[in-house]
């Protein structure tokens, strides 16, 4: 039989043909030049687009189509980084997304991208990438010496070197181990691309385009449905694209150009490539990266690089194939031993021939096609090692010198494979001499996305690997990821399963019929080691066949405590190749089977996902949305600072010239309104709407008082618990009609006081016929404060407004006209002390409202104040606020306990009755001021008795807010403190171990400033 | 997850905030006749705290908060996060109401 005939008439395993040079059948020879190992025809590759390149400098060139790791194969480079442990040299092993070793750092500058694999890298022009983990150079990297050391680096050595002195790990064992061992290292600069995320929305969501996918979605698009094919390479094909074969009689190429133009054709197909589906999330959520602009230096302007997308759909046709096993044996990891699919890849794909002798060592019939792909590429095959003695029957004809056997020995340089020895059953050894061995320990379907619900993979012996097990809901496995490895059956569980999704889902149309294939029996005997030097299971952490064994012996048999003490399947390839040859391992040390043994839980993400594209336009000042008060922009162009509260952007303080630092602007703008007139932004409160006719009981339930007897036109402060007893919220509500009041919330709790009240309404009284609206962002309200404010209220007001105490009371709520005939609603309350009004007027008014504030007020010295001199005028004034109201304090130890109504159930009514919470040794607000009064106060400082040694028993308290009193001339402070109402006068101790601080101070009343509250009511 | 909100339609997770199990209903503090419930204490610490660890089916309240601000009462299998029923708090949207002062 002719070489030829056996090509294109028996049906080889997966034996496509994709390749228009390759169907002349007219062997190719390799071209000479830079890329010595270029076949001079063929491949996916424009020869007529050349692209320049380095590696750790060196320039070299390849094509449009390449890889990094093909074009490195053209020029005959062999050894690309260093292990991660041990600083061996390392070659390229895989073609895909699979490669634990050709890990390269692109790009220059804050775009350094450490650990990127060459293998899916686009080549560009002006590519630059540099090798990783060596020093001073690859071929010469004097942490090489680690390797003689191996010995000691064994499983658990960290565990077991650097357990003691445990004081020794932090400083010096850690950052050694951090020097010796790596990859590679980020910029540690801004990224300065960009990340955005997309949701997209689809009936049927196809992963992967192989001839299952591409079957898959054909037919799933033809019926009708919407469809996303979802594609982790540029091009769509899959294996396609590196194997011989025919579909429907075709050539794979030529079948494979008129789905794609089919597909194109298809409107109700959406194309992803670049595009890897990394998860599967509840409800069939699917996380995807597409990699946007990976393939140029730099986005384009407006372009990121990368987007997240998550997909919702209602069915997914998993066709992610299968993954090839490496075989371990001694010198598995030399530069120049590859997987036998890699180089089917590099030779049909890339058209680059990875040696020019080349050996196969094989446990199944499917690796076998590597010998033909390198012969039908005029390429030379050094020997076949089939470890089952035996050529299969369809290979026969193949004119290769056929060993059985196993490879015990490879033999070379830091860079290359020269020769490899080979062991027969009988012990007997041979040289062969090769620079180039392929591998194949069999196929690993990709059951990732079917394990990631905890579904667990399941072993079948015919195919000697893990199968899928139960699928998430709405998803199907199909083809190689499924188990079944001919083409026959990945087109024909394709195009079911994409015809069948389609039906689900409601589409009409025909699916047609199912695209033909060979239909080929894989034939496996597993071969799971070679003994006889150090073989490698973990490319890229360095775990060894005998790190495992060794791991057994120590006790470490679970598969979880296997992964952990060997670290193995732990590196950034997540165990891709290495996972199954561990397990087999372990199940043969431990004499259970492999499916016993058992996989470890699958976690997304399958493939690496940028903490980048997670954040996407969240970061920086982006990181959260603002919230700008409606007078923010008037204030900003007077110089004010500002501070975040929650999302808000809010006036701290208003500095003028001169002034040295914060607290002389803020005691100015205290002393302004204490003596004058001063205004404030306070519309970040929340604020409610709460109508209908049942608004005061709803009310009643809420608060801990009485809010259904307040007269229409009056405000009146309320504190609300949580049902477990303890204060949540306050804030002042105004009664504006009947059935209508007007609540407030501090800034904090706005939204969540809204969820809580909607659940009040909404759950526990859905009789009560009350509605809510919040209206936080609808009023701008600003709070005016000091002796002069009536005066300046008269010049805003139009004069038919009454504003004297009869005529406006404290506490008294109304809608006024201004001055040119405006409606602003006007509440006399006062958080400073001082005789105050709050304004309302619409939001979009804000910076009209504080422009025209400072007109009317400028004849009194009117002064904009900020949240610092609000704060300080409620501490003099014993208000409490959220330190104070830090929920773990009831409303008696704020003082408030007498607001309390026992007429009522109201929520944390019962609860706030328990005994824990009503002791009398309860740590209640306080003032607290310096005995010497030069000294300055500390929140967080600890009250401690005087003549008592510091400690948690004789720890009676802390301070909780404290601020400079410019009315005292001295720090005073809120404190929370055991019995604190019955020890005013006494002298305990401000300790502030945190600070060095410790100090005699003086407990008070809270209220500092003016407590018969004369001034507020004037 | 998604939520398939009976105002809104389905939609994803981070439009809802979870609050907890739905079954406990919350105790009277005081008697039809005004009397105050001498066992009310005990009754609502049972109500704030006590709670099963359900593995399987079990009703719960999410809040709408990005989008309609209903409370909704969703049936979710814990173990596998399927969702089978979503339904309306008695309060959400504009549905009819009883006489005020009736108790739900
Ligand atoms: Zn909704």
């Amino acid at each position: 039989m002719s070489r030829t005939s056996q090509i294109s008439g028996d049906a080889a395993p997966l034996a496509f043909n994709d390749n228009p040079a390759a169907d002349s059948r007219q062997p190719r020879s390799i071209s000479t030049g830079t890329q010595s190992h270029r076949l001079s025809s063929g491949g996916q590759i424009d020869r007529k687009q050349p692209l320049g390149f380095t590696f750790d400098g060196k320039k070299m060139v390849g094509f449009a189509g390449d890889t990094l790791a093909s074009a490195l194969v053209a020029n005959g480079i062999k050894l690309v980084g260093r292990s991660f442990k041990y600083h061996r040299p390392r070659g390229i092993l895989t073609a895909g997304a699979e490669e634990p070793n050709a890990l390269v750092e692109l790009r220059g500058g804050a775009r350094r991208e450490p650990n990127t694999r060459a293998t899916t890298t686009e080549l560009y022009d002006g590519l630059a990438a540099e090798s990783q983990n060596r020093w001073p150079s690859l071929r010469h990297d004097v942490m090489a010496v680690n390797s003689l050391f191996s010995p000691i680096f064994v499983a658990g050595f960290y565990y077991k070197t650097f357990m003691w002195p445990a004081k020794l790990w932090e400083k010096l064992y850690e950052p050694a181990i951090r020097r010796a061992a790596g990859l590679g290292k980020a910029s540690g600069a801004a990224d300065p691309d960009h990340y955005e995320k997309a949701w997209a929305h689809c009936d049927v969501l196809v992963v992967g385009s192989g001839p299952s996918g591409l079957a898959a979605a054909l037919a799933a698009g033809r019926a009708g449905a919407r469809v996303i094919l979802a594609e982790e390479d540029s091009r769509l094909g899959g294996r396609l694209l590196s194997e011989n074969g025919e579909i429907d009689g075709k050539p794979v190429a030529e079948w494979l150009a008129g789905a794609q133009r089919e597909i194109a054709a298809l409107a109700n197909i959406r194309v992803m490539t670049r595009t890897a589906v990394f998860g599967v999330y509840d409800g069939g959520t699917y996380g995807a990266i597409e990699r946007v602009n990976d393939h140029v230096p730099v986005p384009p302007a407006h372009q990121p690089r990368q987007r997240l997308w998550r997909i919702v759909a209602k069915h997914a046709v998993v066709a992610a194939g299968a993954i090839e096993r490496p075989l371990v044996f001694p010198g598995n990891d030399r530069p120049g031993v590859m997987m036998a699919s890699a180089v089917r890849s590099y030779i049909n794909r890339f058209a680059a021939m990875p040696g020019r002798q080349v050996a196969l060592f094989t446990n199944n019939d499917d690796g076998w096609r590597t010998a033909e792909a390198v012969q039908r590429a005029g390429g030379a095959v050094a020997a076949v090692i089939d470890s089952r003695g035996a050529a299969p029957e369809r290979y026969r004809g193949l004119s290769a010198k056929l060993l059985g056997g196993v490879v015990s020995a490879v033999n070379g340089g830091v860079d290359c494979v020269r020769s490899i020895v080979v062991r027969d059953a009988g012990g007997r050894t041979q040289q062969i001499e090769t620079d180039c061995l392929a591998m194949s320990g069999g196929w690993n379907p990709n059951v990732a996305l079917s394990s990631f619900h905890r579904g667990r993979p399941v072993w079948r012996d015919d195919i000697a690997a893990f199968a899928p097990g139960q699928c998430p809901p709405g998803m199907v496995m199909v083809g190689a990821a499924s188990g079944d490895f001919s083409l026959a059956a990945c087109l024909r569980e394709g195009h079911a399963a994409g015809e069948d999704a389609a039906k689900a889902c409601g589409a009409k149309g025909k699916a047609g019929e199912a695209p033909k294939g060979d239909d080929e029996v894989f034939a496996i005997k597993p071969l799971w080691h070679v003994e006889g030097g150090k073989a490698f299971v973990d490319f890229q952490h360095d775990v060894t066949a005998s790190d495992v064994k060794l791991a057994q012996r120590e006790g470490f048999e679970s598969v979880e405590h296997l992964k952990r003490y060997t670290t193995l399947g732990m590196a950034t390839d997540q165990g891709k190749l290495s996972n199954v040859n561990g397990l087999a391992l372990m199940a043969e040390a431990t004499g259970r089977s492999i499916g016993d043994t058992g996989t470890t839980i699958y976690r997304p993400p399958y493939a690496p996902v940028a903490i980048g594209a997670l954040a996407g336009h969240h970061r920086d000042e982006n990181f959260h949305a603002w919230r700008l008060t409606p007078s923010h922009h008037w204030a900003a162009e007077r110089g004010a600072v500002f501070v975040d509260t929650g999302l808000w952007k809010r006036a701290q303080w208003y500095p003028i010239d001169g002034e040295k630092d914060w607290l002389e602007s803020v005691t100015r703008e205290v002393l302004a309104v204490r003596n004058g007139v001063g205004f404030c932004d306070v519309s970040t409160l929340g604020k409610v709407d709460v109508r209908g006719p049942d608004a005061g009981i709803f009310l009643d339930r809420l608060y801990i008082n009485t809010f259904s007897n307040l007269a229409v036109g009056k405000a009146r402060y309320g504190l609300m618990l949580r049902e477990d007893g303890l204060v949540y919220d306050d804030g002042t509500t105004s009664r504006l009609a009947e059935d209508h009041y007007f609540l407030t919330t501090t800034t904090a709790k706005a939204g969540p006081a809204m969820q809580h009240l909607e659940y009040c309404r909404q759950v526990l009284w859905p009789e009560l016929d009350v509605q809510l609206t919040s209206v936080t962002d609808q009023w701008a309200q600003f709070s005016i404060a000091g002796p002069n404010t009536r005066d300046l209220l008269k010049n805003l007001c139009d004069p038919s407004e009454d504003l004297s105490n009869e005529g406006f009371p404290f506490m008294g709520v109304r809608e006024v006209s201004l001055r040119g005939g405006m409606r602003a609603r006007l509440y006399r309350i006062s958080f400073s002390g001082e005789m105050a009004f709050e304004i309302g007027v619409p939001a979009r008014y804000g910076e009209a409202m504080a422009e025209n504030l400072m007109r009317a007020g400028a004849e009194f010295g009117v002064t904009p104040y900020g949240t610092e001199a609000l704060g300080v005028m409620r501490i003099e004034k014993g208000h409490v606020a959220g330190p104070e109201l830090n929920g773990t304090t009831t409303a008696d130890d704020l003082g408030l306990g007498k607001m309390m109504s026992k007429k009522k159930d109201y929520i944390g009514r019962a609860m706030a009755g328990r005994e824990a919470l009503t002791a009398p040794d309860r740590q209640v607000v306080v003032g607290i001021k310096p005995v010497n009064k030069t000294n300055r106060l500390r929140s967080g400082a600890h009250i401690i008795p005087k003549g008592a040694a510091p400690g948690p028993e004789t720890d009676q308290g802390y301070l909780t807010s404290v601020c400079y009193s410019p009315m005292l001339g001295h720090w005073i402070a809120l404190a929370l403190v055991e019995r604190g109402r019955e020890r005013h006068g006494e002298i305990v101790r401000a300790y502030d171990p945190l600070r060095g601080e410790d100090m005699d101070v003086e407990i008070t009343s809270p209220v500092f400033y003016d407590p018969e509250g004369g001034r507020q009511r004037g | 997850m998604r939520i398939a909100c009976p105002f809104c339609g389905e939609r994803e997770l981070g439009e809802f905030t979870y609050l907890g199990d739905a079954a406990p209903k919350r105790p009277m503090a005081f008697a039809a006749d005004g009397a105050e419930q001498p066992e009310a204490q005990d009754l609502f610490f049972d109500y704030v705290y006590l709670r099963d660890n359900v593995a399987g089916d079990m009703t719960e309240r999410w809040y709408h908060g990005g989008g309609c601000r209903s409370w909704l009462t969703v049936t979710r299998n814990t173990t596998t996060h399927e969702i089978k029923a979503v339904h309306a708090a008695p309060g959400a949207g504009a549905q009819k109401r009883t006489k005020a002062g009736a108790t739900s």
